[in-house]
């Protein structure tokens, strides 16, 4: 069976030029490199969101700021029971001391509680969605239970950040459009060049009876073909850089960082980019050929 | 008995055409063509001869007047008809337009390739019709190694494999030396005894003489005429245009 996109034997030998003659392919490869690089950059942040998000957004965190160190364990108990209490939290983590310590350690030194310096106790609570949209009720309820408690919620000191690798995969996802654009254009250009060079074979077709499809198919199949092979070939070097950049990455040992991986669902996106650029190529060239040849009588 | 009437297949009736806003290089042209005949257009160079032919073989689109086709109106045929039509005309241009990568075969079986003749069906009339033309030792050559009087066949063999209803040929005979001229002209005659119309451009006076049943038509200025009344057999006009008297 002949598809519609495909062109015989003898049809494709209308054209003279060999595949992967001429630049476009590897115009398209570096366009390919581009896209990809840019699109791991958005998957990656886009992951990376969602784990800030996803794990600590619904977190607060409860310091119960009392200078009297019995006063301070008493009020910590009645938060942490107050917590219990409520409807919606889903889990209460009391910071062991040792970790307060160690976090402060940069600041006041090791001696910390010994010399004197109140340090304040706290409980990490991880709330529903439901009762994170209902936030001042779980802080009334803790205040009530102890007066010296301040409720921190993570969403407010996140949302910067979220802000931040928010615009970025807008930003990754905006130059994966411009490559693709960037893409289309190159075809556009070659595929009006190719007519160009083979108009008298194309008006010697056209008074022969041929349609604009039949035409079209002989273009669209060769651009594919470049698209295709140009995009295997970007698509290998991205992925080259990309493994290389996470070994780096590895290699700082940053959580943050650490947290901008790829996903397996990402990796599979960026196996299909290859394939989407030949569709797309293979669809621009059909329509940039009907257009012309529409022209033509 | 009165003869039967034959079909018209071509009917041009005030037809003028413009390239761009220029002066008009055909004007008033009106002329009907009959199933199965022979014409010759003749007329000196610059007449308009090659422009009328490509508003008949559907190149160019006249800027006034009708013209039909195997009884339609082609003037105002939507586009995505225009191949069915040029499936039926047959075109030996006057430079040959061979593709130039392409074998003798191969171009000869552009045609039937377009029509969407399977490939296993296409050997056998390509190769009658290169033996037909008497190329059969040179199927596999490329135009560039063909000489003039070869290309020419191979022209002809491209515009006749689709048994085309009208065959146009643009100065035919241009190129060629008077045998193959005349050998050309063997062919065209052949192929009209089979049915096929022909309206072949020439300005060669001797290829009028050969063919005794031809009817002629002299393009002057971009208009049809018959000034000096010299020709024979001009082709009737078409019913509703107006008729022009040669000048006897």
């Amino acid at each position: 069976m002949k598809l519609p996109f495909a062109a015989s034997p003898a049809e494709r030998r209308l054209l003279t030029e060999g595949r992967l003659s001429g630049p476009m392919p590897w115009v398209i490869a570096i366009m390919m490199f581009l896209t990809v690089l840019a699109a791991a950059g958005g998957l990656a942040l886009n992951h990376a969101a969602r784990n800030v998000t996803g794990s600590i957004a619904q977190r607060i965190t409860v310091q119960i700021v009392e200078a009297n160190p019995d006063l301070r364990e008493q009020q910590t108990r009645a938060a942490i029971t107050a917590l219990r209490g409520l409807d919606g939290v889903r889990e209460i983590v009391r910071v062991p001391d040792a970790e307060i310590d160690a976090l402060i350690e940069p600041w006041i030194g090791a001696a910390g509680d010994e010399e004197g310096i109140p340090v304040p106790t706290m409980i990490d609570a991880d709330l529903t969605e439901e009762a994170h949209a209902r936030l001042e009720l779980v802080e009334e309820a803790v205040i009530a239970a102890a007066p010296s408690a301040r409720v921190d919620d993570h969403a407010q000191f996140l949302a910067p950040l979220a802000g931040l690798i928010g615009s970025l995969t807008w930003l990754a996802l905006a130059l994966v459009l411009l490559t693709a654009s960037a893409l289309a254009a190159s075809v556009i250009l070659a595929v009006r060049a190719a007519l160009n060079t083979h108009r008298a074979t194309i008006e010697v077709l056209h008074l022969m009876g041929a349609t604009d499809v039949q035409i079209a198919r002989l273009f669209q199949r060769r651009i594919a073909l470049d698209a295709l092979l140009g995009g295997i070939v970007g698509f290998l070097c991205a992925i080259i850089v990309l493994l290389l950049l996470g070994q780096r990455i590895g290699a700082v040992g940053s959580e943050l960082l650490g947290s901008a991986r790829l996903p397996l669902t990402a990796w599979f996106i960026l196996a299909l980019l290859p394939i989407v650029g030949a569709v797309m190529s293979t669809l621009v060239a059909r329509f940039t050929v009907i257009g012309v040849l529409r022209k033509m009588l | 008995m009165a003869a039967p009437m034959a079909t018209t297949i071509a009917q041009f009736e005030n037809v003028g055409l413009r390239y761009g806003t220029g002066a008009e290089t055909l004007s008033d042209v009106s002329f009907s063509l009959d199933g199965g005949g022979f014409y010759f257009l003749t007329g000196p160079s610059g007449a308009g001869k090659t422009s009328l032919l490509k508003l008949l073989y559907l190149a160019l689109r006249p800027s006034r007047g009708l013209i039909r086709l195997f009884d339609e109106d082609v003037v105002t045929l939507p586009r995505d008809r225009l191949p069915g039509f040029r499936r039926r005309i047959g075109v030996v241009f006057q430079d040959f337009r061979l593709v130039p990568h392409l074998s003798a075969f191969d171009n000869i079986a552009l045609p039937l390739r377009v029509a969407g003749v399977e490939e296993e069906e296409l050997a056998t009339p390509v190769n009658e019709m290169l033996a037909w033309v008497g190329l059969s030792d040179r199927a596999s050559a490329r135009p560039a190694t063909l000489s003039g009087g070869e290309q020419q066949r191979v022209a002809i063999a491209r515009a006749v494999i689709g048994r085309p209803e009208i065959l146009i040929a643009d100065e035919p005979t241009g190129n060629v030396d008077p045998e193959m001229a005349a050998r050309l002209l063997h062919l065209f005659d052949a192929l009209n005894k089979l049915g096929t119309t022909l309206v072949v451009a020439t300005h060669d006076i001797h290829l009028l003489s050969r063919v005794s049943a031809a009817q002629m038509m002299r393009l002057e200025g971009g208009r049809l005429s018959d000034p000096t009344g010299a020709l024979r057999n001009p082709p009737r006009e078409s019913q509703s245009g107006r008729r022009r008297k040669p000048n006897a």
